[in-house]
């Protein structure tokens, strides 16, 4: 019988993992640092300093025209992220989850996902909305506080946003299996399910769960965790002795951890894992080793539990500059082709700002309404009181 | 217990469509009945499968409809109840069997934040028509977290529709109609009933779902029960008739929605009620219907609205059961109160 401790650590012979290039231990231990580098098993395509590079299992044959639209994606989701931001800051959102830093996780993931395949979004997943055709504007009801989402899940193939940490994870795990049980896995025309969550959701049991029910029914579904090293004011080192994508192989499935800041990286591997899924060898598990360079929430203040250094380093990283350092390069974008994606990019804020601005609040019967598909007698008393109540003041409204 | 093994074909065609079946055979065949209905009817649970459930309640099940649509799952609840969140929204319609009343809690973030708000949140864009079977209540002595009467707290979600069968032909009808239902269900099954027998026509025309039933008529007070307690409330009602009282039973059978109209009925008629229930009395079904009856027949009551429920206490070591539980004696007793007030 093996040693507990055989079960909780890397073995002794196996390659330095994440924990290899941990700044000092007691920053971390006094929990102002998060893990920077990824480690031997990262996955790498495009470097922060925009250079191809090779991986012996995962590559991708990528046109000009299609990283140009990658390019365009990251530049048009930051540029959304950043003027929600400022709307909660004007006071027209209650609150924003800023998705900064985390764009080429999110469009690599989003842009190998097929129209059949289904997503599972946590609550930042901003930019996988976008590669569903969400419009943006629809993101904006949610944080102002009209209402709770308000695209059509089956239709978009696009969950609505899930704040319960975990939740949908088991949620993902449900419909991969309608999916398999469907007959849809198995060739290349299969579908596949994607789930999203974060590095904090890891210790949920719920995720547990899901790693469970995927792996046991041979589920379609990538477990996608963003790990942005941060879970509000908590580094990864409290959720895990172990680096989150070795995980997987307690389930018996594989765990790949990719360099959630390289798009081509991520959709190498995201585009592999969801065939993989489709032909009947999921679950999987990918951890896209990324950074969450604004706030948890515009009501979080990171000054408090982290260092500003760590960010400056991380910007070294962007997801965006590579691949636009990589575009010049290879002579694949000109100046036009920049100017143009920022013109969409102002466009696309100032239609954002004038939707938000003009937003109505949504009617007193909202409360009550589509509690229940087939209604309820008492909850139809208490709305038409309450109606009754409302319509009692000056005007009908009070 | 042996689980004999049921033979389809008798079970599609029963010799006669009035049969005496017990709570638990009723079920079984309200499910089987369901499932050949619509082939997106899936079960879902702990030991369901080869064993048919630790009451046999989906006795013969997996056998018949394979092990695609009679799921042994994995041991946690969340699980069961999570994942049968995404099947619903692929199109299937989950019937998640929880084993015991007292193991629901693991599941219960899961009813609670998605399977109630799913509807709500998208405004009708996601439908969630599952059904989640509670065996529940006391009395078979059994060890802790095995005789619990959690259902108001899934009363109290918006959201969430909640009833409980009392009797075989219930039983028979009413897991169909849950199945049937469109808005995620509820279901409690009254353990300890399980295996008390009763007339099942399954040719009949049975009620609604979401509507109480007068089972006894009566003119002296009012008892209304769900589950377990309608049993013992009508043993009561024959009891007090010996001695010339006579007491009118509701079965209450939906808890969420309440249908008191008839409830209402009763006690302008009668004057008195007396609520019958397992659960602990504090904010419970049994304090939501004496404070909808005060309000609604606040001039027809002669006394105030008495319950007989268990303690405000966990549920205790099993050898206290009997004194725990509302029986005839304190049904009864209260009965004498409420005509002596």
């Amino acid at each position: 019988m093996s040693s507990p401790e055989q079960w909780t650590h890397p073995e002794p012979d196996a390659a330095p993992a994440a924990t290899a290039a941990k700044p000092t231990a007691e920053q971390v231990i006094a929990g102002l640092r998060a893990t920077d580098e990824g480690g031997a098993d990262l996955v790498q395509l495009l470097t922060p300093e925009g250079e191809r590079v090779s991986h012996p299992d995962f590559d991708i044959d990528i046109t000009a025209e299609e990283l140009r639209g990658l390019y365009r994606d990251m530049v048009l989701i930051r540029r959304v992220d950043r003027e929600a931001n400022a709307l909660q800051r004007k006071g027209q959102l209650g609150i924003w989850v800023p998705l900064l830093g985390q764009e080429a996780a999110q469009i690599g993931a989003g842009r190998a996902m097929r129209q059949t395949d289904m997503a599972f979004p946590s609550y930042r997943e901003h930019g996988i909305a976008w590669t569903r055709g969400i419009n943006p504007t629809e993101l904006l009801g949610i944080f102002r506080g009209t209402d709770q989402g308000t695209w059509d899940p089956v239709e978009k193939r696009f969950h609505p946003y899930t704040i319960v940490i975990g939740n949908q994870v088991l949620n993902a795990a449900g419909y991969a299996m309608g999916q398999k049980f469907d007959g849809k896995v198995g060739d290349d025309e299969g579908e596949a399910t994607m789930c999203f969550f974060g590095d904090g959701a890891t210790s949920q049991g719920d995720v547990h769960e899901g790693f469970v029910w995927a792996a046991v029914y041979d589920a379609p579904l990538v477990f996608f965790c963003q790990n942005n090293q941060w879970a509000i004011s908590e580094p990864t080192e409290r959720q895990s002795r172990l680096p989150l994508y070795q995980r997987a192989r307690g389930y018996g499935f594989p765990g790949i951890r990719v360099d959630g800041n390289d798009v081509l990286a991520t959709l190498a591997v995201t585009k592999w894992a969801l065939d993989e899924c489709r032909h009947g060898n999921g679950p999987i598990l990918i951890e896209a080793f990324t950074y969450r360079m604004d706030a948890h929430t515009t009501s979080d203040d990171p000054s408090r539990y982290r260092l500003s250094d760590e960010l400056e380093m991380w910007k070294l990283k962007d997801p965006i500059e590579r691949v636009k350092v990589y575009l010049v390069r290879q002579q694949w974008a000109d100046h036009d082709f920049f100017d143009g994606v920022e013109a969409e990019a102002d466009k696309l804020g100032e239609e954002l700002r004038e939707f938000c601005t003009n937003m109505p609040d949504p009617p007193a019967e909202r409360i009550f309404s589509n509690v229940y598909a087939e209604g309820s007698p008492v909850l139809d008393a208490q709305r038409d009181e309450f109606l009754d109540y409302v319509s009692g003041f000056a005007g009908g409204e009070h | 217990m042996a689980a004999p093994t049921m033979d389809r074909s008798t079970a599609a065609a029963p010799a006669s469509p009035v049969q005496t079946l017990t709570i638990s055979k009723a079920l079984n065949l309200g499910l089987r009945a369901s499932m050949e209905a619509d082939p997106k009817v899936i079960m879902m649970g702990e030991d369901i499968g080869k064993l048919g459930g630790v009451f046999r309640i989906t006795d013969g099940l997996q056998k018949d409809f394979g092990e695609q649509r009679v799921l042994d799952t994995p041991l946690a609840e969340s699980g069961i109840i999570g994942t049968a969140v995404g099947l619903a929204i692929r199109g299937y319609r989950p019937v998640c069997e929880i084993q015991f009343d007292g193991f629901i809690f693991p599941g219960f973030d899961q009813i609670v934040s998605q399977v109630a708000k799913l509807h709500y949140r998208t405004q009708g864009k996601i439908k969630l028509p599952m059904v989640i079977r509670v065996p529940f209540g006391g009395g078979i002595g059994a060890v802790e977290h095995h005789s619990e009467s959690p259902e108001s707290y899934f009363a109290h979600t918006a959201g969430l529709k909640v009833v409980s069968c009392s009797n075989p032909s219930d039983a028979y009808w009413m897991i169909q109609q849950a199945i049937d239902c469109d808005d995620p269900v509820l279901f409690f099954e009254p353990k300890r009933r399980y295996y008390e027998k009763g007339e099942v026509d399954t040719t009949a025309t049975p009620g609604e779902l979401f509507e109480s039933r007068v089972l006894r008529s009566g003119t002296d007070a009012t008892l209304v029960a769900y589950g377990p307690m309608v049993r013992t409330s009508l043993d009561a009602a024959a009891a007090a008739a010996e001695d010339g009282t006579s007491l009118e039973v509701i079965d209450l059978r939906t808890l969420s929605p309440l249908d008191l109209a008839p409830v209402y009925d009763s006690v302008r008629r009668t004057g008195r009620l007396i609520v019958v229930s397992e659960a602990p009395s504090e904010s419970s079904i049994s304090s939501e219907i004496a404070a909808k009856v005060q309000q609604e027949c606040f001039y027809s009551l002669q006394a105030p609205v008495l319950r007989v429920t268990g303690f405000d206490t966990p549920y205790p070591p099993s050898k206290l059961e009997e004194e725990f539980l509302p029986d005839l004696d304190r049904v009864l007793h209260a009965v004498d109160r409420s005509l002596a007030w």
